[in-house]
């Protein structure tokens, strides 16, 4: 766990910084202070938090539930392919630890997990230290930025939208195995870009990601 | 039967929608996969997802989020190929995109 704690902790900045930008976003929107935490609690996803922002509404309809609740899933969706990804190492785990370790899942921490596992590392511990470290870094920066409010009324100028794009390219370089796994990665680039140009929101994720993973499997390279 | 209306509760429930939403997304990948044998090809399968969520994640959002963005990501990139630290990649990509929003690209 303090291995997680270590490998998370250079992430912190980052994190900090977009649940200060996700704070100001729910303020403006005239969220109270307690449903912005309840939220970076419960739903604890960024992006599909921001996201949510953009559809928040003082009244609420079941419509409109059920229509938040659905692009939700939709932006979390990458969740099912990153959690497949790992789900090799989760197995030899009980199920229950692995519901609630889950919980605590997120792009961070599968970018974290994916890194760990790739060096050679076993202990779900990293994961599970990492996470709920997180987690309360996520919850307790939510507050300021909430009550700073209009402070950060234009996040886009401080580059905080590019948070989390640039921890994911990032992680190109420990992933990187030789031009030899370049392949199933340009294919997943360029079904990403397609699906982008053409589908709205968030469905070029799953569609790249599924792409370059069935071009991986059909090669016939060692794994 | 109709539902009552959501009323004052609507945004709790739409907060709590969204919880439920996300956690089954957490589990759905995991729990689908422990069905699914892992054969050869899956396993190579496995092995080539991960750099393809990166690349199909980070490449449409460069498209999306314009010519900064995407210098400021190969810079990040470039700081952490060198540096191995993601916090030093961050540091460079944030620095490139604010300099190159307030030169207005």
């Amino acid at each position: 766990m303090l291995l997680g704690l270590r490998r998370v902790s250079v992430l912190m900045p980052g994190v900090v910084v977009f649940a200060v930008a996700f704070g100001a976003a729910a303020s403006a929107k005239g969220m109270s202070l307690a449903e912005t935490l309840l939220m970076s609690a419960f739903v604890y996803g960024g992006v599909s938090q921001l996201v949510a922002m953009e559809l928040w509404r003082p009244e609420w309809s079941w419509g409109a539930i059920a229509g938040l609740a659905v692009v939700t899933a939709t932006v979390n969706a990458r969740m099912i392919l990153q959690g497949a990804s790992l789900q090799p190492w989760f197995a030899r785990y009980p199920k229950a630890v692995n519901a609630f370790h889950l919980f605590f899942f997120t792009d961070a921490n599968w970018l974290i997990g994916t890194r760990y596992r790739s060096e050679g590392g076993r202990d779900l511990g990293v994961l599970v230290g990492a996470g709920l470290a997180l987690w309360a870094v996520w919850i307790v920066a939510t507050a300021p930025g909430h009550m700073l409010g209009m402070l950060v009324s234009d996040p886009r100028r401080y580059g905080i939208d590019l948070v989390m794009p640039i921890f994911f390219a990032a992680m190109i370089v420990p992933l990187w195995r030789g031009r030899r796994g370049l392949v199933p990665w340009a294919v997943a680039g360029c079904v990403a870009l397609l699906t982008a140009k053409l589908v709205d929101g968030y469905a070029f994720i799953i569609a790249g990601s599924l792409a370059g993973a069935v071009t991986g499997a059909f090669r016939d390279d060692p794994a | 039967m109709t539902l009552p209306d959501p009323g004052s509760w609507g945004a709790l429930l739409a907060i709590a929608a969204m919880a439920v939403a996300t956690y089954l997304c957490r589990i759905a990948g995991v729990a689908a996969m422990s069905f699914v044998p892992l054969t050869p090809h899956v396993r190579r399968g496995l092995a080539a997802l991960p750099g393809s969520i990166v690349v199909a994640t980070v490449l449409p959002l460069i498209e999306r989020l314009g010519l900064a963005a995407g210098l400021a990501l190969l810079a990040a990139v470039a700081a952490m190929a060198v540096s191995r630290s993601e916090l030093v990649a961050l540091l460079t990509g944030m620095a490139t995109i604010s300099a190159a929003r307030f030169l207005g690209f």
